[in-house]
């Protein structure tokens, strides 16, 4: 027996417990569960907080088997360019069997949370029935479930602290949801319900928040008007985060008189968003807590005038998460480069899809910001145009980047000024910021800039391209370039057999790749599929005919509209439906 | 500065995003008229003060990927397009740096694929690539349909409706219109009207335009108001010194940043392509609406 070995069995498994406690990333435990068997064991048994980015990479009974203690889960679901339309309704990621799984295995759950997964109310009943210590439900971009779900959860979780529906598609039955939080239930800390459309019970809300006195986080939805928000803020002046509902009233009212004060007494908002249909003279109301905002979401607010979003911008010197609307214009990022210093993330989302409007953003702000902002680290910005000297001087100016999404309202737009593609931005960008982790390009866009980022984006590990390359190089270029890719999601861009073929084995290092829309054909996804067993590759059509339809038209020299592709350990999917085909 | 070269023989003027024959071409750069200043402006670089970037480890790594993957396989032109850039130390590693119309020309497409892009779109792409949001495309800009609700204005529509709402414009934004009507209000006045602004081509002719508008209805609104029966026509003044601040009514307009500007500072085509609504204040109102200390705001004198 080694040194080593006579040394660890020193310590009792209860010392490595708690040693082990104080490791929360994932990325950590796994590491520490490949050290030894006695580490594997204490770690499997100990572990409470499990990540599965993918829900088909597994499968529940595994993730039974491997965690038996296990007390929180993350799930994620459809592929990324579900949120855009691009994965037909129905394709999966049903979270009812995990939760059937837990249940029969008596797991303890407290929290679940799920992003881009379908929850249907009879996954949401047997989750509130199920499992008496469960605390914290987070339904991101989710979808298949009604406020009869919701009903349940409000009604059998007896301490449940946190409810945050982010994005979701709720079918609203105008049902008493909320009514259903019985009286004794006070342990509420984060309510979100921002993105149902339906009414809610006013009343219930105000009492359900003024026995909730550990609440710390509520997001209205629209239909709940400034009145109740002025109560709402009365009874509940301890909150960090506030979404407002409705923000829209006479400014020469009582009722704006009222909840003007009653802001003026919430002293811990740190977090500010909402504002669903708003008048921009009722924006004054939070001028007394802009100070100390550190995250302020107008992101949902097309009514908004730049120069009142400016002038409410002035008062947030301290905001270090800003979500925004193109409507604030190139002078509006001025004003935030000017007052945020703090700034660390910055969205800027379109408002006007459907016209060429002048209500957009160009390369002008974004370089304002990059001066402007030394902390930024984080963006997503869709503007009207770019330029390849603004893309290098932002690269100049923010060495920080982690996250940096650009997206060109028109998808092939070249520079600006230039006419050239935006290779030499983009490498600009991926050269300088060397702990860049996500990337989306768009814009006119060559091979080139794929050797840039294969050759510079060393800690890259999810990049989205669409309508960009010329040739499989470019796909090949980050293929062999980013060692720490993990997610890669293409759109119609001009990657073919070659490229998908050439290195199969690195598609096991990785989640998944998406490709839609370029040429890969049927044979080169079935010679892969062959070759790499523990990968699904499923070819997804448009939901006509069903896949016996589409075998009898596909032949293996078809080009495959939507090939995605992840990592498994558990084979093909018992869910999948008739469209989608797994190879 | 590298010298800049660039080869035109060979190559179409203008190629389309659009599969031909299996090929793909891309859009090239136009014509360009900026001639090398262009280029001087871009040539900015990314080394640390004083410093070169040393390109030698790049540059192993580049040559072998050059052997690797650069063949360029049976593309006869020697189109060479080396736009100036920081990165030009990388490029001179290169004998051909892979530019989008080469490579197009040279490489092969076994099956023949069709883009989301019509060719309807294409060409709008080609004659007015700044502006140009393009035409449906699946999923494009990327955001959730959840914003596109938003966007569209449909927010505030209750429950049960479905996602796919007809979009509706959210009111408070003025949309820029290709054909320049703008609304144009007056004080005083309830109905507003509407100018064509492509049929002016200064401020006087505007101004004109504005007296005639609503000179009528300004003195049908005087006549209501003040209760007794005038004649019409004669005695009707005319809404003079619009733009000098010299008269009892002054035009001012809102720009696409939504800010209120006294009209008449800019050039008219500037003017044009600004505004979003015209309005005829009182003079004396005037200061009581200027909102602060900004540059180009209303200033109204002393």
């Amino acid at each position: 027996m080694c040194l080593f070995q006579s040394v660890m069995n020193y310590f009792p498994e209860e010392v490595l417990e708690h040693v082990f406690d104080f490791l929360t990333s994932h990325r950590d435990r796994n590491a520490v569960s490949l050290v030894c068997k006695s580490w594997y064991s204490v770690e499997k048994f100990s572990r409470k907080k499990v990540f599965i980015g993918n829900c088909y990479a597994v499968n529940p009974e595994r993730l039974i088997a491997r965690f038996p203690r296990l007390r929180s889960l993350i799930l994620k679901g459809k592929p990324h360019f579900a949120d855009f339309n691009l994965v037909p309704h129905d394709w999966g990621g049903h979270v009812y069997p995990w939760i059937e799984a837990m249940a029969k295995s008596r797991i303890n759950l407290e929290e679940l949370r799920l992003k881009r997964m379908v929850v249907s109310d009879e996954s949401l009943k047997l989750l509130a029935k199920s499992f008496p210590n469960f605390k914290s439900l987070v339904l991101v971009s989710c979808e298949g479930f009604t406020t009869n779900g919701l009903a349940a959860i409000a009604s059998n979780c007896k301490f449940l602290r946190e409810l945050d529906l982010q994005e979701n598609e709720v079918d609203d039955r105008k049902g008493h949801w909320l009514s259903c939080f019985p009286e004794s239930c006070t342990s509420l800390v984060s309510l979100n319900f921002a993105c149902l459309k339906g009414e809610v019970n006013a009343a219930a809300l105000e009492r359900l928040v003024a026995r909730c006195r550990n609440l710390r986080s509520l997001r209205l939805n629209h239909a709940l008007p400034l009145e109740v928000l002025q109560k709402i803020l009365v009874q509940a002046p301890q909150l960090n985060d506030l979404g407002t509902g409705s923000f829209t009233h006479d400014p020469n009212s009582e009722t704006f008189i009222k909840l003007k004060n009653a802001v003026k007494n919430c002293h811990s908002i740190r977090s500010l968003s909402g504002f669903l249909d708003v008048n921009g003279r009722c924006l004054p109301a939070v001028y007394p807590i802009c100070a100390n905002l550190t995250a302020l979401n107008l992101s949902y607010a097309p009514g908004i005038f730049s120069n009142e979003l400016t002038k409410l911008i002035r008062h947030c010197k301290k905001i270090e998460r800003l979500w925004i609307l193109d409507t604030i214009g190139d002078k509006g990022l001025g004003v935030v480069a000017n007052t945020c210093k703090e700034l660390q993330e910055l969205r800027v989302f379109p408002s006007d899809l459907y016209g060429v409007g002048n209500a957009a953003v160009t390369e002008e702000g974004l370089v304002a910001i990059s001066a402007g902002c030394p902390k930024l680290n984080s963006i997503l910005y869709f503007c009207q145009q770019m330029t390849n000297a603004a893309l290098i001087t932002v690269a100049k100016n923010c060495p920080n980047f982690i996250r940096f999404r650009l997206c060109t309202l028109n998808p092939i737009v070249p520079d600006a000024a230039t006419n050239q593609p935006l290779d030499e931005g983009f490498g600009a960008i991926v050269q300088s910021c060397k702990g860049l982790t996500r990337l989306s390009v768009s814009g006119q866009l060559t091979d080139q800039v794929f050797l840039y980022i294969g050759m510079y984006a060393e800690q890259l590990e999810m990049l989205s391209i669409a309508f960009a390359g010329d040739s499989d190089k470019g796909m090949l270029y980050v293929l062999n370039g980013c060692k720490k890719l993990k997610k890669l999601e293409i759109r119609d861009s001009p990657f073919g057999n070659m490229a998908l073929l050439s290195d199969m084995g690195k598609y096991e290092t990785m989640r998944s790749l998406w490709m839609s829309s370029c040429q890969v054909t049927l044979g080169a996804c079935k010679t892969l599929a062959e070759k790499m067993p523990r990968l699904n590759v499923e070819i997804i059509s448009e939901n006509e005919g069903g896949a016996g339809e589409v075998e009898a038209r596909l032949d293996d020299r078809d080009r495959v509209e939507k090939m995605y592709l992840y990592r498994t350990l558990v084979g093909p999917r018992t869910d999948a439906p008739d469209f989608v085909r797994t190879l | 500065m590298e010298d800049y070269s660039r080869e035109d023989e060979g190559c179409p003027q203008l190629l389309d995003l659009i599969a031909k024959g299996g090929e793909w071409v891309g859009i090239r750069a136009v014509e360009r008229s900026h001639g090398i200043s262009e280029e001087k402006k871009l040539e900015l670089r990314l080394a640390p003060p004083g410093g070169e970037w040393s390109f030698e480890e790049s540059n192993t790594t580049i040559s072998r990927e050059r052997n690797g993957l650069f063949s360029l396989g049976p593309c006869p032109q020697n189109t060479v397009l080396k736009p100036p850039s920081p990165w030009q130390h990388l490029q001179t590693s290169y004998l051909h740096p892979v530019r989008r119309e080469s490579s197009q020309l040279c490489s092969n497409r076994a099956a023949a694929e069709t883009k989301a892009f019509s060719a309807a779109n294409t060409a709008m792409h080609n004659t007015a690539q700044k502006r140009t949001a393009p035409a449906t495309v699946v999923g494009w800009p990327p955001i959730r349909s959840f914003r596109k609700n938003i966007a569209s204005g449909s927010f505030s529509k209750q429950a049960s409706d479905s996602p796919d709402v007809a979009p509706s414009k959210v009111s408070t934004v003025e949309k820029s219109s290709r054909t320049p009507f703008v609304k144009i209000n007056m004080d005083g006045v309830p109905i507003g009207r509407k100018v064509d602004l492509k049929s002016y081509n200064t401020y006087e002719k505007l101004s004109f335009a504005v007296d005639e508008l609503f000179r009528g209805l300004l003195a049908v609104q005087k006549k209501s108001c003040s209760g007794g029966i005038k004649d019409e026509g004669d005695g009707v003044e005319k809404i003079g010194g619009l733009l000098d601040g010299s008269g009892e009514y002054t035009l001012v307009y809102e720009d696409h940043e939504g800010d209120r500007m006294l009209v008449g500072d800019v050039p008219w085509h500037m003017f044009v392509s600004t505004v979003k609504r015209l309005r005829v204040l009182k003079t004396s109102e005037l200061s009581a609406l200027s909102r602060g200390p900004k540059q180009g705001k209303i200033a109204m004198n002393n």
